[in-house]
């Protein structure tokens, strides 16, 4: 198995985790927790194929990865924000207990 | 595979399992903080020193100091009575199985075409300015917008209700 | 025997490396530096301590301590017996094992960002390109241990004084970015070796230190003010202020977990200090030329002491701010002087050399400073108080 074999597999298992927790957990924080693992996951995919690419001195993958995660941090502020205002107004994060369209 | 890539991938991976699986929140915000930091030394395994550093300073720094205050912010510490994992955690947990099946397929089905061991690029903090300046200016300035957008939108977002009638 | 002075501890170093075989060497000469490190700065940090009780003291007209050896020089080791045999009390209902990792996260942080720092002409520990974002990211993960100090004490006291802490150490991140930055677009490289490199130079005998321009000296005082309250100094002290939140997240803490915490916070401010003193003092370089020959080390270190003493002083000295005021002043204030010094060091450098840039960049700074100050002592109401008698 080579290296990039490796860092894909890790990359894999860390975006399905991810993925599990944001579709298994009821409060919509540990939601935006699994979504930034797969944002996570995503980033050492590209840090990964820039290093044992063919080009790595054009810098594509680690500029795309630099953005990546300038972007995640932007939604993860938004994100939050959403959820606090939520629970302001339903006095709960539990998203079970969100399943209608009226407030 | 060095010694050190099997630590690092199994503390990042540790602490991603930690996150999801924990029943008290500010402590599943605290794997994911492991789960960061794990990240940021495999990229600096992979000789991206800047991406690691910014993955520190970014993530470690902002994201996971922001999620334990929304925790604190939405009484997320305290355990809802209907247990933590939602109704349908099991078909959750077969599409995320099902998934990581794909990906580990199609990974392990082309390892013989995925590219070898190349020497190490030495990337200096230089190029990465001047090529944030020429090639990707583009990028950065819409980055730029993205964020001004972002902040204030926040701060709208999260604004007092009484102040927002006013 | 000048250069032997001021490499002693490169050649000491490397004699005492030679002892063991080639492939361990790399590996014996960092872990010789690292504990090096580790042993020097605590023994500077119990000396610190009894400086500040001193200089405290006799700024506040009264001695200081003097009852453990002569001029109570023996105080901090008498502290650090006390600390390290008092019951440790770990409260029934707090998070246990956040309560244990929140004091060894901070100090690990903490002890990292020493490794970029030049003391001298080639000591540092790891001559890394990107310096100066590793120390700000090591800088940004001592946040996280202060929270979880908070909030693992289940008391509300620590807790608020936790999240007094985090706030505020957020809201002067950024200036204290911003103010490197200026010396990093000047300099052209974030690595730290190199920017003391670009400082080291002489015209008439007085030093190219950045401080001594227009962008410089704003810089340096928006770094000094961002620094004290990164570190919770006063008059930034509000989060551990005894008078209004007992101590703050680590009230629930004794003992060692305690002295821990005060190693933390003194070890950030020498770090803090010695990058202050590598940006804009020209970090291991001599104030004038025929001094050269004095080792660069004592010239980093009697920098780092007086920036110390510089803090002692303030504390001595200032009231403490409230938290809005606090943020305020940070986000108001500081950060657009932050910005706007940003463009002055940008016009230093494209008005070329000449009377012409000192003018104008000097025009400029003491202009916004005097708009945006008065501006904030309106809004404030705040200036010379007016009394009304009971007549």
């Amino acid at each position: 198995m080579t290296p990039l074999a490796g860092y894909l597999l890790v990359a894999a298992l860390l975006f399905s985790i991810g993925l599990a927790g944001a579709l298994t957990r009821r409060n919509a924080i540990l939601v935006l927790i699994g979504i930034e693992l797969m944002l996570n996951a995503a980033n050492l995919n590209l840090i990964a194929f820039w290093r044992y690419g063919p080009h790595p001195e054009a810098l594509t993958g680690m500029m795309f990865a630099i953005f990546s995660i300038a972007v995640a941090a932007a939604e993860a502020a938004v994100g939050l924000g959403l959820v606090i205002q939520i629970h302001r107004h339903a006095h709960t994060t539990d998203l079970d207990q969100m399943n209608r369209m009226k407030g | 595979m060095s010694f050190v890539f099997y630590a690092i991938a199994g503390l990042t991976l540790a602490g991603a399992l930690a996150a999801v699986l924990l029943k008290n929140t500010v402590h599943c915000a605290l794997a994911l903080t492991v789960a960061f930091a794990g990240l940021a030394l495999l990229f600096l395994e992979l000789d991206a020193q800047f991406a690691g550093f910014a993955q520190i300073l970014v993530y470690i720094g902002a994201v996971a100091v922001l999620v334990v205050f929304a925790i604190l912010l939405t009484r997320g510490s305290e355990t809802p009575k209907d247990g933590v994992y939602s109704r349908n955690w099991l078909a959750g947990l077969v599409i995320a199985a099902g998934v990581f099946a794909v990906l580990g397929w199609a990974v392990l089905g082309s390892a013989r075409s995925l590219p070898h061991e190349t020497a190490a690029p030495t990337v200096t903090v230089l190029q990465i300015g001047n090529a944030l300046m020429s090639r990707y200016v583009l990028p950065l300035e819409i980055v730029a917008l993205l964020l001004t957008a972002a902040l204030i939108g926040a701060v709208i977002v999260a604004m007092h209700e009484k102040e927002g009638q006013k | 025997m000048i250069e032997t002075a001021d490499q002693i501890f490169v050649l000491l170093k490397h004699w005492l490396v030679g002892f063991l075989p080639a492939g361990w060497q790399p590996v014996a000469g960092v872990a010789l530096s690292v504990v090096a490190i580790i042993a020097f700065f605590p023994a500077l940090f119990a000396l610190t301590v009894w400086i500040e009780r001193k200089g405290l003291g006799r700024m506040q007209n009264r001695i200081g301590p003097n009852r453990v050896g002569p001029l109570g020089i023996l105080q901090p080791v008498a502290d650090a017996i006390k600390s390290l045999t008092k019951e440790d009390i770990v409260p029934l209902s707090a998070d246990a094992a956040v309560h244990f990792l929140a004091p060894l996260l901070l100090v690990a942080a903490v002890f990292m960002g020493f490794a970029v720092l030049p003391m001298g002409r080639n000591m540092t520990l790891v001559n890394m390109d990107a310096g100066l974002l590793f120390y700000f990211a090591m800088g940004a993960s001592t946040e996280l241990a202060v929270f979880m100090a908070g909030w693992s004490s289940r008391n509300k006291y620590s807790l608020l004084g936790a999240m007094r802490a985090v706030a505020q150490m957020i809201s002067y991140e950024v200036p204290l970015l911003m103010s490197s930055v200026a010396v990093v677009m000047m300099t052209g490289s974030l690595s730290l070796t190199k920017i003391v490199a670009a400082q080291n130079h002489y015209t008439w005998g007085l030093p190219h230190w950045y401080i001594f321009t227009p962008w410089g000296f704003a810089g340096f005082v928006m770094y000094a003010i961002a620094t004290t309250a990164e570190t919770n100094r006063s008059p930034f002290d509000l989060p551990e202020g005894e008078s209004e939140l007992v101590a703050g997240y680590h009230t629930e803490y004794s003992g060692f977990k305690f002295a821990l915490f005060f190693l933390g916070e003194y070890l950030a401010m020498f770090s803090i200090s010695g990058l202050g003193a590598t940006l804009f003092l020209g970090g291991w370089s001599a104030p004038f030329s025929f001094l050269g020959w004095v080792p660069s080390w004592i010239w980093f270190f009697s920098k780092l002491m007086l920036s110390i003493f510089v803090f002692i002083w303030m504390r001595g000295t200032l009231p403490r701010l409230r938290q809005d005021q606090l943020m305020n002043f940070a986000w108001k204030f500081v950060l657009p002087l932050t910005l706007l010094n940003l463009l002055v060091a940008a016009l230093w450098r494209f008005l070329g050399e000449g009377w012409e840039r000192w003018v104008v960049c000097l025009a400029i700074l003491l202009l916004a400073y005097a708009f945006m100050g008065r501006e904030g002592m309106r809004r404030g109401h705040l200036g010379p108080r007016r009394y009304r008698y009971a007549e």
